[in-house]
């Protein structure tokens, strides 16, 4: 029996349909979950997908990692369920308090839209044990706040532990502190990023399909094989 | 009822691009000299149940991010 990993709608989302697909190309089957459900239906990972929540009023995220399925996600993942945050879902986990620093306005107000080079500086996560670290993949990046901010402590902390998950390469799309793209909690379970993985899954659509390697690897790590 | 201010600015130390670009705009309109910090300001109608206590909890667990932003609550 596949996998059945978890993805969240919330309103304003817009990568659930294709977070999904990428479930369902690692080989997965994608669950829909409501963001005004408490019930998680028993999935074994959860994907938080981009895109924006609740109009993204007062800050991006800030209301939806409230949401009542988020405070079930915040529950789970403190039992180690693995939790992937992708763009808003990124800036969703940091509000939820399962991720460091926080998500801003990008330097120079641009709304950053391109393929973006990411080095994978972790591959010891639930979402990365795919890859080997130092990898290099391309995927799109899309957003006006995904400069990650942290205070000067935190960030010493992210970088003595090895939390950077993915770093930006050949140029810094948004003024994100040391080019960080995206982080994991400290147990390596919980992972955010601001580019969008689940857009390089298939030559006919994205850059390339190096960003199914986070889909496969969270079915690697409940098998128990990387983890 | 009680009303109640909380504002909300990005902490000093925090790249404030917004602020910047009306920073830059004002000298579209000939003003210079004038460097902006732009935050947020909320209104509360409070409940005389409602203690300072848990108006600090709300401006620090909702309205603020303590890890961009500063706050201060002010009763009017």
């Amino acid at each position: 029996m596949s996998a059945r990993i978890g993805v969240i709608t919330f309103p304003g989302t817009l990568d659930d349909v294709d977070a999904a697909r990428a479930v369902r190309y690692a080989g997965a089957e994608a669950v829909p979950l409501w963001h005004g459900d408490h019930d998680l239906q028993g999935v074994e990972a959860v994907v938080v997908p981009g895109g924006f929540s609740y109009g993204d009023y007062l800050r991006a995220g800030a209301i939806a990692s409230l949401a009542p399925i988020m405070r079930e996600v915040v529950d789970a993942a403190g039992r180690g369920l693995p939790v992937l945050g992708i763009c808003n879902g990124f800036q969703i986990l940091c509000e939820a308090g399962l991720l460091p620093g926080a998500l801003t306005r990008n330097e120079k107000l641009h709304f950053v839209c391109r393929d973006q080079v990411l080095r994978v500086d972790n591959a010891d996560t639930a979402w990365t044990g795919g890859y080997a670290g130092g990898d290099e993949i391309v995927v799109p990046v899309k957003n006006a706040e995904g400069r990650f901010v942290a205070a000067p402590d935190t960030l010493a902390e992210l970088e003595a532990e090895g939390r950077v998950a993915f770093r930006y390469v050949g140029g810094n799309p948004n003024g994100s502190m040391n080019d960080i793209a995206g982080v994991t909690s400290a147990n390596g379970r919980v992972v955010g990023l601001m580019p969008h993985p689940e857009h390089a899954i298939d030559l006919l659509t994205g850059p390339s399909v190096q960003g199914l390697g986070l889909f496969t690897s969270v079915l690697g790590a409940l098998a128990g094989a990387s983890l | 009822m009680a009303r109640v201010v909380v504002d909300v600015m990005p902490k000093p130390e925090i790249l404030d691009v917004q602020g910047q670009a009306v920073s830059r705009a004002l000298t579209r309109i000939g003003v210079t000299g004038i460097e902006v910090r732009q935050g947020k300001h909320f209104e509360l109608e409070v409940d005389e149940s409602v203690d300072d206590e848990t108006l600090h909890r709300i401006a620090g667990d909702l309205l603020a991010n303590p890890v961009i932003e500063d706050w201060t609550v002010t009763r009017v």
